[in-house]
């Protein structure tokens, strides 16, 4: 009888066996992840304003997004992410419904349908060389025949339709030498002036039909110094250029019979002159500006030549282009920081004098200067005109400034992380900063009655409601407490602008900002880079009383033998403990696992002369390391020279008077790739907090085998110099794919495997003792991933229990890198049907909970795909040991179950990379995927064994409970009443 | 697989059907100005099939249409053509990025000795292409569907197995001591005794008496 209750209950249990998918209802949205769109830094903007409908301004972006967004609150209406190589040039509105891109160089004309975005037409131009690229759309004549856009693109001149991208006419100009500047087209009529230099000191103007592209007249001047190559219109007939040395400026009229010339010398129009000038776009007819160093100076030019000077200002000063608000008024504007108010001007063309508008608005000094400023006007209720401004900040942020005050912001800046990292939040404490209020056990219990109505199917539509909106505010999730299952974190950011943001796992929301001091231009560091974030200060149990800090690597220019920056900041608060410019390049920073008494952790930085610094300079740290110097290895890929380099330490530095935080590196091995054969796309490593938690792994057959686990292999993929590109650059015999495994600390090759006729790019992932590469292959001409299991033989033996016992096993060796590793490898590889954009495993707390491998397809989406698809050991036809162990059916295609998209039916536009970070609960990892837009989430990949759902329901379990007792005592009673009766009997 | 007919022109449906040999041929390419070809192309994607409304069917102003891995990308027209211009000759790739659909990568071959010839095959069937029209191969659920409420679910759920294995207790246990010989009874009774298992009945108040 109890083997029945058993078989009945492993029935009832098997029955209620979870589905072996991780999914999601569609209810459960918005429950544990969180989705942000940004677009990036604007580049440029056009309003569009009619006068019903909605009001937008359409922006394109450093990201290559273009976007129309909402004026009044700054949302995104539609959004296009363009390749990465397909940056946009210009932007205009053509008709009042089309905007027209023009990208790639000038090569791709598009036209968007303004109110959602769909794309109306493409038109691809052509021409025989890279040229500046101009867009300008007619906008003069109002006439419904007149539908042109002006393109210049490779050297040519196009006139392209408007409706359907249809080209009319296209006017090549021969002269090989010609750098067209500018192509003028004055309001009200039918010509086109092409201008531009031919070599350095030739000026040439073309004059052009619009209507049909005939050219009417080409002149040619000479002048007898050199252009710069900047030019400026200032006038209908005047243009102004500097000189090549930049301490002239030169007036040319050109409509007249003869170009002519006139010179002036800017020391001679401001005092105290120094330094080349820079020509600033010309705001309006008759105004121009050139910056000297730090000053802005505006100038005049008259009718017969002659300049001017209006004015000249120290403080930072942007300038937007002309607007014209009404039939004959042109208006700019200037934006000028003053302290940390910055004042907004408007004034008219004409009159430099008055200021036609002047707001004072206070900004926040996070976000540093203004960089750009388009204006825009509307009619007021009393008739006169208003202007309101779209400002972009130093930190990518967008503003919308209007009456005085900012109506809305937009942190744009997130759309080009650089780095993340993530800190824990403060432990509760009395007096910390708690977001909201425990609801009362009321609440609570209306909440499950909620939920249990909904589970039971009898919720009405609002109850419906009403539960979404309370799992959906849950306040659990955006405390700024530490939580007991590390749900909540801050994920710290680095932008590509500079700015360090602090975002809270919960809900995402921005927790501080700060524009990093060290990270911004100055006359020492013209380029600053933020290059990567470190975890600098982790307290637990030495310094509690210690707040949490990370190190920030940057450096002043792209190239890595520029000079260092480095950077701590607080992770509570946000404020930059400390900055310095450092005295030696940063070529790669290496974390060590050692902390000293504050547990700060010891980080060495390598500069570009391979000497190594050790972070934090005190001799403690010193002293520490001191110590630990002969264990410590590094090396260094060089994938241009195709050498790996293997290196250990020593102490001191010759030749340097630098301290005793120095040290000397002395080469130890190095691989070097033959570079007419291979050349390395990709390298990969385990990450340095991976924790594995069971060294062997029993199969099927009760054998045990080791995992090979040294933290010290490099996996590094190489391919044929011709296959390096693009898919479609090389033919099948020329291309193939080689995968490596090295050993850092000695060089050794553990592993070499080639695939022929396989073809980058190469993703990886490296994680206990696998690896798992994706690729593409030639011959299917199909993606491919391939995994390869690394394992110990040289402790296989010890399986056998008898040696165990006697003692005869080499398990208590220590284990030594360099001692023979007989290492012995599986490989197994399946087709794939998307491309890859990146590539992460998850990471989970101590290693227990089976793998996943997070996929960024090319449709910005991220698939979780189970480690067991990639096992080497999946046959065609298990055997019953092996299934029952979990080994998976051979198939020759990986599955791709939609349910098992992370980010469900959300895209995560112009994906880079996702960040996995391990919770403190074992089932459960953080993602977080960045791009253009963010997106968090938790991911469980053996499901929530250790912890109830977020919908379980804790009503009908008390209901059960409560059906229990009464059964109980329901029962009680009966089999009194019946033992009464029997005794009776 | 085997060849039917080769000019017969796509029909609207789910599954690219009239397929034919592997390498079928299609005049979707154009010599052009400069280095390369242009490739012309056409998405399908059913209108109205879109059972479960959460990717609007036909909604196809943010579909993407990617060269070579992202090498190029380009937009849907409003009649869901596409082109990709200066695409040199060898084999391509074009893969279709839309939410919601699952498309088959697209092999195609842009012949530089044929100007003119495109061959295109899906990758994920083999399946050859007469015309460059890409359709989806099945549509994309994201989400698990709810079931209705049944009284199964609710039997399944540990609180359901928890009712029911005591109302087995309740009602079915007294049947089978009922049936069960008395030497046997007293004999299970003995064991339990022995072993001291904590009976149902002396858990309760009044109980333990017997």
């Amino acid at each position: 009888m109890a083997t029945a209750v058993r078989l009945l209950v492993l029935f009832l249990l098997f029955l209620s066996s979870p589905n072996p998918i991780l999914s999601l209802y569609e209810d459960q949205v918005g429950l544990m992840d969180w989705h942000q769109q940004y677009i990036g830094k604007v580049r440029h903007a056009v309003f569009h304003t009619q006068k019903t409908g909605r009001k937008r301004v359409v922006v394109y972006t450093e990201e290559n997004v273009l976007a129309s967004l909402d004026l009044r609150h700054g949302e995104i209406f539609w959004r296009r992410v363009l390749g990465t190589n397909d940056a946009i040039d210009g932007i205009d509105i053509a008709l009042g419904k089309y905007v027209i891109t023009l990208s790639s160089g000038g090569s791709i004309l598009r036209a968007w349908n303004l109110p959602n975005g769909q794309m109306v037409w493409e038109s691809s131009l052509q021409g025989p060389k890279h040229s500046k690229a101009l867009l300008s759309v007619e906008k003069g004549s109002k006439s419904k025949k007149y539908n042109i856009v002006i393109v210049l693109s490779r050297g040519c001149l196009h006139a392209v339709s408007s409706i359907d991208g249809e080209v009319l006419w296209k006017k090549d100009f021969d002269a090989q030498s010609l750098e067209i500047q500018q192509v003028i087209q004055l309001p009200g009529s039918d010509f086109l002036y092409v201008v531009g230099f031919s070599g350095s000191s030739l000026f040439e103007v073309y004059q052009i039909n619009a209507k049909n592209g005939e050219m009417l007249k080409h002149e040619i001047a000479s002048f007898s110094g050199d252009f710069s190559g900047e030019l400026s219109l200032v006038s209908s007939e005047m243009l102004v250029a500097l000189d090549a040395t930049g301490s002239s400026l030169i007036t040319i009229s050109f409509h007249s019979e003869q170009i002519s010339f006139q010179q002036a010398y800017i020391s001679h129009l401001v005092e105290g002159f120094s330094g080349p000038a820079m020509m600033l776009p010309s705001p309006v007819t008759g105004i121009f500006a050139v910056k000297i160093n730090t000053v802005t100076v505006f100038i005049e030019v008259t009718d017969k030549g002659k300049l001017e000077v209006l004015d000249k200002t120290e403080q930072p000063t942007v300038i937007s282009d002309a607007l014209s608000f009404s039939e004959t008024q042109q208006a700019f504007a200037l934006v000028q920081h003053e302290g940390n108010k910055i004042h907004f001007i408007v004034k008219l063309a004409d009159n430099w004098g008055s200021n036609l508008l002047k707001e004072t608005i206070e900004l926040d000094q996070q976000r540093g200067l203004v960089h750009k400023v388009f204006i825009h006007n509307y009619i007021r209720t009393d008739r006169s005109h208003g202007f309101r401004a779209l400002v972009v900040m130093e930190d990518h942020s967008l503003l919308l400034l209007q009456q005085g005050a900012v109506v809305w912001s937009r942190e744009d800046g997130l759309a080009s992380i650089v780095d993340v990292t993530t800190s824990e939040l403060p432990v509760y404490k009395e007096g910390a900063l708690v977001a909201k209020v425990e609801h009362n056990l009321f609440e609570w219990l209306k909440g499950h009655w909620l939920k249990l109505k909904g589970t039971l199917m009898l919720a009405s539509p609002e109850d419906v409601a009403a539960i979404q909106r309370i799992r959906l505010k849950s306040s659990e999730k955006s405390k700024m407490t530490r939580d007991h299952n590390g749900f909540r974190k801050f994920l710290i950011v680095l932008t590509r602008g500079g700015k360090l943001f602090a975002l809270h796992t919960g809900d995402g929301q921005i927790v501080w900002s700060v524009l990093l001091h060290s990270l911004r231009y100055s006359d020492r560091c013209q380029h600053p880079m933020g290059v990567n974030l470190y975890q600098w200060q982790v307290p637990h149990h030495r310094a509690m009383d210690e707040n949490p800090s990370v190190l920030i690597v940057g450096r002043c220019g792209q190239r890595s033998d520029a000079q260092g920056v480095i950077s701590f900041v607080d992770t509570y608060t946000g404020r930059e403990l400390r900055s310095f410019g450092l005295v030696h390049s940063i070529a790669q920073v290496i974390p060590l696992p050692f902390t000293d008494s504050t547990e700060q952790c010891l980080h060495l930085i390598i500069d570009a002369d391979k000497h190594a610094h050790l972070y934090p300079k005190t001799p403690e740290a010193v002293g520490i390391f001191q110590s630990e110097l002969s264990k410590v290895y590094w090396y260094s890929v060089e994938a241009d020279n195709g050498i790996i380099r293997g290196y250990g330490l020593k102490s001191g530095c010759v030749g340097k008077e630098a301290g005793e935080d120095c040290f000397d590196t002395r080469e130890l091995w190095s691989v070097v790739f033959p570079s007419e054969s291979e050349k390395i796309i990709a390298t990969v490593t385990r990450k340095p907090n991976e924790v594995v938690h069971t060294q062997a792994k029993v199969v099927a057959d009760q054998d045990v085998m080791y995992k090979y686990l040294s933290k010290n292999l490099l996996f590094v993929a190489t391919v044929a110099p011709k296959a390096s590109g693009e898919i479609g650059s090389a033919t099948l015999e020329e291309s193939w794919l080689i995968v490596y495994l090295i050993d850092t600390v000695t060089g050794r090759i553990l592993h070499r495997m080639s695939h022929h006729g396989s073809h980058g790019p190469v993703h990886a992932v490296f994680s206990e003792n696998w690896v798992v590469y994706h690729y593409f292959n030639l011959r299917a001409h199909r993606y491919e991933m391939s995994v390869i299991e690394i394992y110990d033989q040289s402790r296989a033996e010890n399986k056998d229990v008898w040696k165990l016992v006697l003692g005869k096993h080499n398990l208590t060796l220590p284990i030594s890198l360099y001692s023979r590793a007989e290492a012995m490898t599986k490989s197994q590889s399946y087709f794939i049907t998307h491309s890859v954009k990146t590539m992460a495993v998850t990471l989970t707390a101590k290693g227990i909970t089976s793998k996943q491998l997070l996929i960024g397809t090319i449709g910005d989406q991220v698939l979780a795909l189970d480690k067991r698809f990639l096992d080497p050991r999946r046959t065609v036809n298990p055997s019953q040991a092996e299934r029952e162990e979990g080994i998976i059916p051979l198939t020759d295609t990986l599955p791709i179950i939609p349910q098992s998209y992370i980010t469900h039916a959300l895209k995560v536009e112009g994906l880079r990379e996702i960040v996995i970070v391990p919770a403190k609960l074992e089932s459960t990892t953080l993602v977080f995927a960045h791009g253009v837009d963010l997106f968090f989430t938790r991911l469980a990949p053996s499901k929530t064994y250790d912890s109830l759902t977020e919908d379980f329901s804790y009503a009908l379990l008390l209901l059960t409970i409560v059906a229990l007792v009464a059964a109980i005592f329901v029962t009680w009673v009966l089999s009194e009443r019946k033992d009464l009766q029997e005794k009776w009997r | 697989m085997a060849p039917i007919n080769g000019s017969k022109p796509l029909v609207l449906l789910f599954f690219v059907e009239l397929c034919v040999s592997l390498f079928s041929t299609a005049g979707a390419i154009s010599p052009a100005y400069g280095d390369g070809y242009t490739i012309y192309g056409r998405v399908k994607i059913p209108q109205g099939l879109g059972v479960k409304g959460f990717a609007l069917p036909g909604k196809i102003s943010n579909v993407k249409i990617l060269l070579n891995g992202g090498q190029n990308i380009t937009f849907l027209r409003p009649d869901g053509y596409f082109s990709f211009h200066n695409v040199p000759a060898g084999t391509h790739l074009i893969e279709v990025a839309a939410a919601g659909h699952f498309f088959s990568p697209v092999r195609v071959d842009v012949s530089a000795r044929n100007p003119g010839k495109v061959q295109a095959a899906l990758t994920e069937n083999r399946k050859g292409l007469s015309e460059l029209v890409l359709e989806p191969l099945h549509e994309e659920q994201y989400y698990e569907i709810r079931e209705p409420f049944s009284i199964m679910s609710v039997v399944k759920s540990p609180m359901g197995l928890m009712v029911g294995f005591m109302l087995v207790f309740v009602f079915l246990m007294p049947k089978l001591v009922e049936n069960m010989d008395p030497e046997e009874m007293r004999r299970a009774q003995e064991e339990m005794r022995n072993q001291g298992v904590p009976s149902l009945a002396s858990l309760l108040p009044g109980a333990g008496r017997s």
